[in-house]
């Protein structure tokens, strides 16, 4: 077990150093000057000079690549082209707010899919499990802006016009503001981006649950004289549950680096909108920021998978 | 009265192609104590037939009577068959590895198993029951092995943790579905030789579903010999040995006396079983069976009396007279010395049941 962690952490590491690698090569080193760019069309050379010496692109691109390397290592990702605000700070005020968006979101679609992909498994076939997949594929179908200005609609507009204001059209408030304040703002974002996964978990439920009510020991199980209930649960839903959660945790590691169409719609600060706002305004440091946490992200997932991979499994445990 | 009485039992399963019918009007006994060995090609419907009778087939339609200790079991409502599973009857299967919870501590299914049955029994006091049914089963270090999991021990000794947890709430009767088949000849005769113990110390009865008739006659007192979803023939084991009357029960044991006297020639049976959905009138062996004739073909036989004994009974239009048969058993060997073929040119020898 120790030497599968330190694998896998090893692995991780590598991971991220080729990214940082990818990373850099795209945006330092790639066709496009970026000295001449920040300094604008009518910089005298000299100015570009400054500009490439304060940015250390006059240095050797191997000294550039560990002088990035270094900094970023050290929580340093620069300063933000218009605000001089430090990256870090920009990505900390913004990292709660998707984090806010994908642990409720993550936590409705998994409780959703998950229930109804069981329920769907114990009767195959049957009107309820048809009528749950219908229900699943009609909002998978379905764009997520689409969804989220339906949401919006119905439930903010038309609610707020009939003299129910219950859901803000959009926006950010912090746990701090208090409790019902920032789960008002939330739960119609949640909504938007569970029902949309909430079927790739029903039908991955329902799929793994099938094939695991045929295995051998569900039926030594019901030999064993052990109820209904608990045989679905203790049984098949425990050996039914390792795909999900591999599904699970790469899903949820994708989307902590930004959840870009939810928070775009509902105007949720968060690390997708930031990303988009500085794709649009070319500053470059916010951007190599996101995209080195979202990365980071992702490896971090996939290895808190594998491992609880191991956890579930004796037989990768104990191997 | 026996302790299980099955009768007339029939499933079916409605599958794409049409209504397969696993199990056609079987019927048996199985005594307190006694053991009943099923036997018959895969596919016979055997377990079928145990798992219907404990209520573990699903999707089926089910008809006919199993009576339990006076308790009928076909119709009988999931929590009533519930309790008795596991409690009542135990049951065996045929791999032991994919029978065990992956996931779970051999210690953990043998616990969760008495504890279904009877919440007052403390955890740990279940837990010590399981370890000593580890050490009855000859698990060695079983008070430590029993925080394994079932990767972590051989064949042999996952069927006999499986023994260990069927026989956990001593059952009255266990069935016991291929318990061998997935096991190394070595180990075989050792798990044949823990179960033959817990029935003697127990008193339990068995049901044995096999294929290898090594096992049968070591084990059984009564043989059921199952073709195509119904009993050919039934028997005591010796009588099934040395005096069969069902062709199909004669190509099984290869009991063609070959010329000389000698009974240890190997004799295959032709052909493969029919398909059950929608199965013909007639017999089902008649297509493959050397002595079919044309009533075979026309008239299903039934399960009756033969060769004057009441607990002989076969399902073959052949003379149920002993020396008759054993005439016609002769009269097959002369014609076929080496291989037994399909030869439709014989007399036969008619009788009206
Ligand atoms: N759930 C099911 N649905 C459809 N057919 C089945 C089902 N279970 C078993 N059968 C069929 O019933 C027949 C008898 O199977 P089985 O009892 O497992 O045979 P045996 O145990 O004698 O090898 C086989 O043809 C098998 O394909
Ligand atoms: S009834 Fe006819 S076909 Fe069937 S086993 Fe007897 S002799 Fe053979
Ligand atoms: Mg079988």
């Amino acid at each position: 077990m120790a030497r599968f962690l330190f694998r896998r952490l090893a692995l991780g590491l590598l991971i991220m150093w080729l990214i940082s690698l990818a990373v850099f090569a795209l945006f330092f080193i790639a066709p496009n000057d970026v000295a001449r760019t920040l300094a604008g069309r009518q910089a005298t050379p000299e100015t570009v000079a400054l500009i490439s010496a304060r940015l250390g692109l006059d240095q050797p691109i191997w000294k550039q690549y560990l002088d990035f390397l270094g900094k970023a290592i050290h929580g340093d990702l620069g300063y933000d082209y218009y605000h001089q605000v430090p990256v870090t700070e920009i990505m900390a005020q913004a990292l709660p707010i998707t984090l806010s968006l994908v642990a409720g979101g993550a936590i409705i679609w998994l409780v959703m899919g998950v229930f109804n992909g069981v329920v769907s498994a114990i009767r195959p076939r049957s009107f309820v499990d048809r009528s749950l997949t219908a229900f699943a594929l009609f909002f998978y179908s379905m764009p997520t802006f689409f969804l989220g200005l339906l949401l919006l609609y119905f439930l903010y507009y038309q609610l707020t016009v009939a003299g129910y204001p219950i859901f803000p059209p959009g926006g950010y408030a912090p746990l701090s503001d208090g409790f019902w304040p920032w789960l008002q703002h939330m739960i119609l974002p949640w909504f938007t981006l569970a029902l949309v996964s909430a079927a790739t978990y029903t039908r991955l439920t329902r799929a793994s649950m099938l094939e695991v009510l045929g295995e051998d020991y569900v039926r030594t199980a019901r030999a064993k004289g052990i109820r209904e209930s608990r045989v679905i649960t203790r049984h098949a839903l425990r050996s039914a549950m390792t795909p999900i959660v591999t599904q699970f945790g790469i899903d949820v590691g994708a989307l902590v680096g930004g959840v870009v169409v939810t928070e775009t719609v509902f105007s949720l600060p968060g690390l997708g909108k930031t990303s988009i706002d500085a794709i649009n305004q070319q500053d470059l440091p916010v951007i190599i920021g996101i995209v080195l946490f979202a990365s980071l992200a992702v490896v971090v997932a996939n290895i808190v998978v594998d491992i609880f991979y191991a956890v579930l499994d004796p037989r990768v445990r104990l191997h | 009265m026996a302790l299980l009485e099955v009768r007339d039992l029939r499933v079916a399963f409605n599958t794409p192609d049409g209504v397969l019918e696993a199990v056609r009007g079987l019927s048996f006994d199985v005594d307190r104590g006694s053991t009943l060995a099923i036997v018959g090609e895969s596919g016979s419907g055997k377990s079928v037939a145990t798992q219907t009778i404990t209520g573990l087939t699903s999707g089926a339609r089910v008809s006919g009577s199993a009576r339990f200790d006076g308790t009928e079991l076909i119709g009988a409502s999931s929590e009533v068959l519930r309790t008795i599973r596991g409690a009542r009857i135990g049951m065996i299967f045929q791999d032991p590895l994919s029978s065990l919870h992956p996931y779970y501590t051999v210690g953990w299914q043998i616990v969760e198993m008495i504890r279904a049955h009877d919440r007052s029994v403390s955890t740990s006091a279940a837990r010590r029951r399981a370890a000593d049914l580890l050490g009855v089963v000859g698990i060695p270090h079983a008070r430590t092995r029993i925080d394994d999991y079932p990767h972590q021990f051989s064949g042999g000794m996952r069927q006999r943790v499986m023994i260990a947890m069927a026989m956990a709430l001593d059952p009255v009767l266990l069935i016991a579905d291929e318990p061998t088949t997935a096991l190394d000849v070595t180990v075989q005769a050792q798990v044949l030789a823990v179960m033959r113990r817990l029935q003697e110390d127990f008193g339990t009865a068995i049901i044995l579903i096999t294929h290898d008739l090594g096992v049968v006659a070591e084990m059984s007192d009564e043989v059921v010999v199952m073709y195509a979803g119904s009993a050919m023939e039934r028997a005591p084991r010796r009588t099934l040995f040395y005096a069969n009357h069902h062709p199909y029960s004669e190509g099984l044991l290869g009991s063609l006396p070959a010329k000389g006297g000698t009974r240890d020639r190997l004799t295959p049976i032709l052909g493969v079983p029919p398909s059950l959905i929608g199965l013909p009138a007639g017999c089902p062996f008649a297509p493959r069976c050397p002595y079919a004739f044309d009533r075979c073909w026309r008239e299903t036989p039934p399960l009756r009396m033969v060769f004057d004994d009441p607990d002989h009974a076969s399902a073959c239009w052949l003379t149920p007279v002993l020396s008759e048969r054993e005439a016609l058993r002769a009269a097959r060997v002369d014609r076929e010395p080496d291989q037994p073929q399909e030869s439709a040119s014989a007399t036969r020898v008619e009788v009206r049941p």
